[in-house]
């Protein structure tokens, strides 16, 4: 369902959708090219969690995210040359080159920490929430991260640290590992709990804890914004459990991109490779988003085809920014290691 | 100058950082370990009830907790209790807090301070008696303070609170009952300024913590025998007053370092290290260490006291610089 927000509200959700999946293709054609090392990963098939919970977000809120954050900085205002400069490792990156994909942030959008060991993150943003509580502020703490972070001790510890002290965090976890959306198929979960449905381990630590379809803009929208006024009013901690379907194209170690999403795929896949058809047919969020603008009258193709069109152009700039970027100085290795 | 406990003058610190910056905020009530005094710190929890918080059992949580309320703004000061407890934080320690200013690219501060107690306490055996100093040493971004007397706890854990680098304040429980002068100005100690607590012109010798004690009572000892030591307490391992060390070193050209780390990559192999690439041609014999034998701790108050760095291992080591 589209979520009940005005027209150009909806635009700005198809907008961010559309750049980050533009983005993330146009980042994997580079490292194909040999233009960044290193292990990195993108956020192509949960661009409907990411940009429709962010979207609730008040200007001084925190957000944490990790590994697989590209998605969740350019739904929170990233400038995509800045990020992909970051990701080359270029003097222009959000963090001088020294972060990259692993480690962008930006404290200005109130992104103060990136990490990529996991669920690193979830106790910093609990932090950041005991930070806002005390200083009586309003402002919330989302912490977003896999589903494969719960297995680590830092999320227990923290749920437990959020819930004793009523906390304003959102836990938003999301799933990617989710085999075919409404189908509850616990075999094909790709985390190792022994907690199922995930959500009985923050329900332990009497957190209220639900699932969504991430697939599905509306809900992930309805459910975080229901969350984030009850955590306003201080009534402690949350946790979302948002359900995706892995993107075809991260079944091997380093992301291909089986066919280039266009528009149109989202009234017919026939250019898509067979084996990936069902995805695109059926799980992918932005093509999902397209769909239901169309059905429901509120956007008409020409104009999703326009808002297509411009988003390709800002992704084109980006990467001729970041490729102009010039590589740091080598003094600028030796700086920062103290404010 | 008034003359204070130790425990006395860190518990003063403790009240003014909380009185001075509201944005200090207490993790943990272990500041005084398990001192007959710990009790006092329950008037600074009565007074301070919205920034003293009492966290469950889970140092990586509470610790990274700490680190993430000091990215949004506020001076955490968190107590381990026992330095060993550090490990079970050590993600959030090595590799939270101390990167995030450098792969931000300077943009996230995590001004957070870290309180343990290291060292042999007298039976803690082997999973309490760790110096972890040295291995926070070796990851970069860091800030290590370790105080030695009264005035200098109170004066450098003012300086740690308002720190924007994240800081480990390694302290010792054998000092908690010592008195000193403590003045009654502000007093904060800068880091970086190592000191010389006892003049000196046969032999140098270089320690930290509690250690700066037991170097001190010898150094007293040795001089009836026509031993004069100079005792060099660093103060802080990060950032380090190189120069000061190397100026007793000059002056004396013998050097040993006391150190309650296991020996070896120890601090004492560090400041070894450093001033054989910087001195070496001004030094008359080689640096001798006198650190922790790399064995775990043993229980035994016999067995502990063999393999420390005892007061006859450290008058030893001088002899055998200065014979």
């Amino acid at each position: 369902m589209l979520p009940k927000l005005p027209k150009e509200n909806l635009l700005e959700i198809l907008r961010k959708m559309l750049l980050i999946r533009h983005f993330e293709e146009s980042l994997i054609g580079l490292f194909d090219k040999g233009l960044f090392r290193g292990h990195y990963h993108v956020y192509i098939g949960q661009e409907a969690t990411g940009v429709a919970a962010l979207s609730c977000l008040g200007g001084g809120d925190y957000m944490f995210t990790t590994h697989r954050n590209h998605g969740h900085l350019l739904a929170r205002g990233a400038e995509p040359g800045r990020l992909l400069a970051e990701i080359l490792g270029r003097k222009d990156g959000y963090n001088k080159g020294k972060g990259g994909s692993f480690h962008t942030n930006i404290s200005s959008l109130g992104i103060l920490q990136t990490s990529a060991v996991v669920a690193g993150i979830i106790p910093l943003s609990t932090g950041a929430a005991y930070a806002a509580k005390a200083r009586k502020a309003g402002q919330v703490s989302v912490c977003l991260f896999g589903d494969g972070a719960l297995e680590e001790g830092a999320a227990p510890e923290s749920f437990n640290l959020a819930s004793l002290w009523k906390l304003p965090v959102l836990f938003l976890c999301e799933n990617n590992g989710k085999y075919g959306v409404g189908r509850a198929v616990a075999a094909a979960q790709s985390s190792t709990m022994a907690a199922y449905p995930l959500t009985d381990l923050p329900k332990a630590y009497k957190i209220p804890a639900e699932q969504v379809d991430g697939l599905d803009a509306g809900a992930v929208h309805a459910a975080v914004s229901e969350a984030l006024s009850r955590i306003r009013r201080g009534e402690g901690p949350r946790f979302i459990e948002a359900q995706t379907v892995r993107w075809p194209g991260s079944e091997s170690n380093w992301p291909v991109v089986p066919v280039p999403t266009e528009v149109a795929l989202a009234w017919d896949v026939g250019t898509a490779p067979e084996k990936v058809r069902g995805w695109y047919r059926e799980c992918d969020p932005a093509l999902i988003f397209i769909r239901e603008l169309v059905e429901e009258k509120q956007v008409t193709r020409e104009e999703i085809s326009q808002v297509d069109k411009n988003v390709r152009g800002q992704v084109a700039q980006a990467v001729d920014f970041a490729l102009k970027s010039p590589y740091p100085d080598l003094e600028e290795a030796l700086k920062d290691v103290f404010a | 100058m008034r003359e204070l406990a130790y425990y006395e003058a860190k518990l003063e610190a403790l009240g003014e950082i909380l009185a001075a910056d509201e944005r200090v905020h207490l993790f943990g009530g272990s500041f005084l370990g398990l001192s007959p005094h710990r009790g006092l710190f329950q008037k600074i929890a009565l007074a301070y009830p919205e920034r003293v918080a009492f966290p469950p059992i889970s140092e990586l949580g509470f610790c990274g907790l700490a680190v993430g309320a000091a990215m949004a703004g506020l001076r955490p000061v968190v107590d381990l209790s026992t330095a060993s407890f550090i490990f079970e934080a050590w993600p959030q320690v090595v590799n939270e807090a101390a990167n995030a200013f450098y792969m931000s690219g300077g943009q996230t501060r995590a001004p957070v301070v870290f309180h343990i107690f290291h060292g042999l306490r007298g039976g803690g055996a082997a999973q309490h008696s760790h110096s972890p100093q040295a291995m926070l040493w070796n990851a970069p971004g860091l800030e290590i303070a370790l105080p030695s007397s009264p005035r200098d706890v109170r004066g450098l854990l003012k300086t740690a609170a308002r720190s924007d680098n994240p800081t480990i304040f390694v302290d010792h429980v054998q000092l908690l009952e010592m008195l000193g002068p403590v003045p009654e100005d502000d007093a904060a100690i800068p880091f970086g300024v190592a000191e010389v607590k006892r003049a000196g012109s046969d032999v140098t010798l270089i320690a930290t913590s509690y250690l700066v004690q037991r170097c001190l009572a010898v150094a007293e000892r040795l001089a009836r025998e026509g031993i004069q030591a100079e005792v060099v307490d660093p103060r802080t391992l990060v950032p380090l007053d190189f120069h000061t060390l190397m100026a007793s070193v000059e002056k004396t050209r013998r050097v040993v370092i006391v150190d309650e780390c296991h020996q070896s990559c120890g601090v004492a192999a560090e400041l070894a290290t450093r001033i054989g690439e910087a001195g070496f041609d001004k030094l008359k014999t080689p640096i001798r260490r006198v650190a922790t034998l790399d064995v775990p701790v043993p229980y035994s108050q016999r067995l502990e006291e063999f393999i420390g760095p005892s007061d006859s291992r450290i008058s030893e080591a001088v002899r055998a610089v200065v014979g």
